[in-house]
């Protein structure tokens, strides 16, 4: 029962001044040999080194009151939010400030206990760079070498090719799942909820008569769809510009817009921000994510910046209640580009 | 005191016996002492440059324990409810509930806006302190023979900590983050053949679906942090196995390591420097606010704020797609968008180059020997002239990220401001690099100067023929026509001013302006002059 390993001469029972030498030793073990060594304090309880002490222990008790603060902040302090200004403005700050100093406190004094009380050491390890030693490199290797002797997979070729084929079924096995998430694009990208006679209706949902809209206004508008309002590509945009604007229509769309009404996709062509800066005086749209600009009188055509294609337009038509619906859906895809769009 | 004293000795007497007594328990069964002592003895080299790095895992940590606390509240789904919680502005409008458990968290959870900030400014400190840390490896060569693998796993962080910070930024499906995330689509709609099946694959249907916010959330919480972890654990320890590298100095040489035992100094240095790292993180979440989701309002497509940017370490990206122009190529039926180069092909080139350098280095130069002692930026004026290209490279791009918000500021063209990053993307690296180049050879030309010629004392004297000389302080020794002879050049700094040879005492103390009264060294403390006297009564000069 007693093999128990003898536990004498434990540097416990070693006296204090002789400890430095066992570290040394120690370290020497270790290929780390101390070039300096020098105490604080040669003679213990001086005058200095009682200002050290002493700013250690204040330190300390800044960490305990930034603790105390926080703990009695988060409990008294009045937290819910009543308004910007109100006194809950203060409660998060407060926070910050008493955890700063809690740990702030403990960091500096943590550190200065090194730098003031503790012994100032320099000491030089040596390294042992490079490869192993040549004897483990060699037993190493002939160990493997031998493993691949012994298996002879040189010689069995049918397990070899029946290997490779596991490991390919394996692989196989491990992509499957990932099959699962993809899905069939399909037409989705060239499509939008958008249709002929699906009302253009603002965002609370209320249709718009030509009337509705001041000469060079803009109104972002919706299809009136269940879950319109919040489809990625339906955002539209309806412009009303200025009488005699000169506008160049394109080919093909001479019957896409309303008089001085026109319809334009809000979501940019570059990247898929919606274009929501409109510019009246030179009826230029800009995206503010990555400042492409549009011209609005030239079939939203892009004129600066990255973007190039221009804005899909939605062809509209005013309906038997004298309300903006579509004519179709748009013509072709509407915002960023993508390898499958012509 | 005698109380307190006599109360502390009995106490940590008691205390180390019960560790004596569980330490031995724990090396009988498991012989730890051996291995223990080794880890107290290794060596850290002190240098402050080597506190970066130390900050970029301190922020990790925090970023650990105030991810989980925000995780006991966070939802990430994206069904809509009506916000019916504490902050009055935004009652009764509906919104996902990644929004809702964000507002709520930030009002409605005591203390949790704190916890939300703090994760916010630790996660940008975190990428900054990465960046950092990388050009202090990249400037003094410490990325060379035998450390490439941990370069590698650094790169590898550096990747995996943008992204996670984008994963994380894009959660709480606020105006910004939403729109973010429409950008994201839109990247990986514009990768050739593939790239509509990936957009599909990842959001799980048309952008934006109803799974990706679910995605992220695992990937930011489980996914990336749990392979962060493994690979900053696989760069600390092959850091602990290979040895620090050091700067060349007194005893410093290729083959050891001089500083300080990990215990317990540096134990104390590292351990108190954590909780400096946490303190001003902590104070910045209390005091600093930091994206304030609840005024930009829940995610909507048809809506964004001007000025709308992402968090700093993606906004070179944001400039470049800004600047990038509108070339995109269509053909035989199909499209390839012009928003691939700037966001999928230049990233890429870029990581790529950065991950290969230590290896495209070490091909032109043919330098595959060991190395342990780092270089001063100056010596190697190539590396550190391409370094500082690239910098002016990705600063171009950082700041044409925000160009928007400073013609706003400085009332310049929106215009100008793309055409100004468009010129200077292509100008500034190259004059960059030449400044880089010529710096360093300066620099070298002047540490040569003093090693041949001796310390510049500020001294003037006047010779018999009336001519006037400086009088240099040779740093070696004399020849027999009282001439200096020439210290060898080593890599190594050199001394510049009188004072840190201690030639005429040291340098006054004082950051800004001096603290103290400049004739404090003209005595010594027992009365006889200092060394600035001495100085002054050796060269005769009257002050």
């Amino acid at each position: 029962m007693t093999n128990r390993p003898p536990s004498g001469g434990l540097p416990g029972d070693t006296p204090e001044q002789d400890l430095l030498e066992l570290v040394r030793e120690g370290a020497a073990r270790d290929g780390v040999e101390f070039v300096h060594y020098r105490p604080r304090f040669v003679v213990p309880g001086t005058k200095l080194e009682r200002r050290a002490e002493r700013r250690v222990a204040f330190w300390l008790m800044v960490a305990a009151l930034g603790g105390i603060g926080y703990l009695l902040v988060s409990i008294f302090w009045p937290w819910r939010y009543v308004s910007d200004h109100g006194p809950n403005f203060l409660f998060t700050p407060l926070l910050g400030i008493c955890m700063a100093l809690g740990l702030g406190g403990l960091g500096i004094a943590v550190i200065g206990f090194g730098k003031w009380l503790m012994p100032e050491e320099e000491v030089i390890q040596h390294r042992h760079d490079g490869r192993s030693d040549e004897f483990d490199r060699v037993t190493t290797v002939a160990t493997v070498r031998e493993a691949g002797a012994s298996a002879g997979l040189r010689r069995r070729g049918l397990i070899l090719g029946a290997l490779g084929m596991s490991v390919l079924g394996l692989t196989g096995m491990a992509i499957a799942p990932l099959i699962g998430l993809f899905k069939r694009p399909g037409r989705q990208l060239f499509t939008t909820p958008w249709r002929n006679g699906v009302r253009l209706v603002r965002d609370d949902g209320t249709p718009i008569k030509p009337a509705d809209m001041k000469p060079g206004s803009i109104q972002t508008v919706f299809p009136d769809v269940p879950g319109g309002s919040t489809a990625a590509d339906a955002a539209t945009m309806l412009i009303r510009l200025r009488p005699g604007a000169h506008v160049a229509i394109r080919k093909g769309r001479e019957d896409y817009n309303v008089d001085d009404y026109f319809a334009y996709s809000k979501i940019c062509t570059h990247a898929g921000c919606p274009v929501s800066l409109f510019e009246q005086q030179s009826n230029r749209l800009l995206c503010p994510c990555h400042q492409s600009q549009f011209d609005v009188l030239d079939s939203c055509r892009p004129i600066f910046g990255p973007a190039s294609r221009s804005l899909p337009q939605l062809p509209i038509r005013v309906d038997e209640q004298g309300y903006f619906v579509a004519k179709s859906d748009y013509t072709e895809a509407v915002g960023p580009a993508f390898w499958e769009r012509p | 005191m005698k109380i307190v004293e006599r109360a502390a000795d009995r106490v940590v007497g008691k205390a180390a016996a019960r560790a004596g007594e569980a330490a031995d328990n724990a090396d009988e069964r498991l012989a730890i002492a051996t291995p223990l002592r080794r880890t107290f003895n290794k060596v850290f080299p002190d240098h402050w440059s080597f506190m970066i790095g130390e900050i970029a895992l301190y922020s990790f940590i925090v970023l650990l324990i105030t991810g989980t606390y925000l995780t006991l509240f966070f939802n990430p789904s994206q069904q809509e409810v009506i916000y019916q919680g504490s902050y009055l502005p935004l009652r009764g409008i509906s919104m996902t509930k990644a929004y809702a458990s964000t507002l709520d968290i930030s009002f409605d959870v005591r203390g949790g806006l704190i916890m939300r900030q703090i994760h916010h400014w630790a996660a940008l400190l975190f990428v900054a302190s990465i960046v950092t840390h990388m050009f202090r490896i990249f400037f003094t060569g410490a990325f060379r023979k035998p450390r490439e693998v941990n370069w590698l796993i650094g790169v590898t962080l550096l990747l995996l900590a943008i992204l996670e910070g984008v994963f994380g930024y894009s959660l709480p499906d606020d105006l910004l983050s939403g729109t973010g995330l429409r950008i994201i689509s839109s990247i990986i709609l514009s990768i050739p053949v593939v790239g509509s099946w990936l957009s599909f694959a990842v959001f799980g249907g048309e952008y934006p679906g109803e799974l990706i916010l679910g995605r992220f959330y695992i990937a930011h919480v489980l996914l990336v942090p749990g392979i962060l972890l493994a690979l900053i654990g696989a760069h600390l320890a092959i850091l602990v196995r290979q040895k620090h590298t050091q700067f060349p100095g007194p005893g410093a040489t290729e083959d050891n390591v001089v500083g300080v035992r990990m215990f317990p100094t540096f134990a104390l240095k590292g351990g108190g420097f954590f909780m400096l790292v946490f303190a001003v993180i902590a104070l910045l979440g209390g005091i600093v606010q930091i994206n304030p989701i609840w005024l930009y309002g829940p995610y909507n497509p048809a809506v964004v704020s001007a000025g709308s940017q992402p968090d700093w370490y993606v906004g070179f990206l944001d400039g470049s797609t800004r600047l990038w122009p509108d070339w995109e190529i269509r053909a035989w039926g199909h499209t390839l968008p012009a928003i691939f180069w700037p966001t999928v092909v230049l990233p890429g080139v870029l990581f790529t180059l950065l991950a290969l350098y230590p290896f495209l280095e070490a091909k032109f130069t043919k330098d595959r020997a060991w190395h342990n002692l780092l270089q001063r930026p100056r010596d190697v004026p190539t590396r550190t002239a391409l370094g500082a290209m690239a910098i002016a490279f990705y600063l171009v791009l950082l700041i044409s990220g925000g160009n928007d918000l400073i013609a706003l500021k400085f009332d310049i063209s929106l215009n100008a401001m793309t055409w100004i990053g468009r010129v200077g993307l292509i100008f500034l690296p190259p004059i960059a690099y030449y400044l880089t180049h010529r710096l360093c050879l300066g620099l070298q030309q002047h540490d040569r100067e003093v090693l041949a010629h001796g310390i510049e004392t500020g001294i003037i004297v006047r010779l018999p023929s009336g001519e006037f000389v400086e009088v240099h302080q040779p740093l070696g020794e004399i020849d027999a026509h009282g001439h200096p002879v020439e210290v060898d050049y080593e890599e190594t700094p050199v001394p510049k001013r009188p004072n840190k040879i201690g030639l005429a005492g040291r340098a006054i103390r004082g950051f800004f302006t001096p603290i103290e009264e400049p004739r404090a060294e003209l005595t010594r403390p027992d009365g006889q002059p200092g060394p600035a006297a001495e100085q002054r009564e050796l060269t005769g000069v009257d002050d």
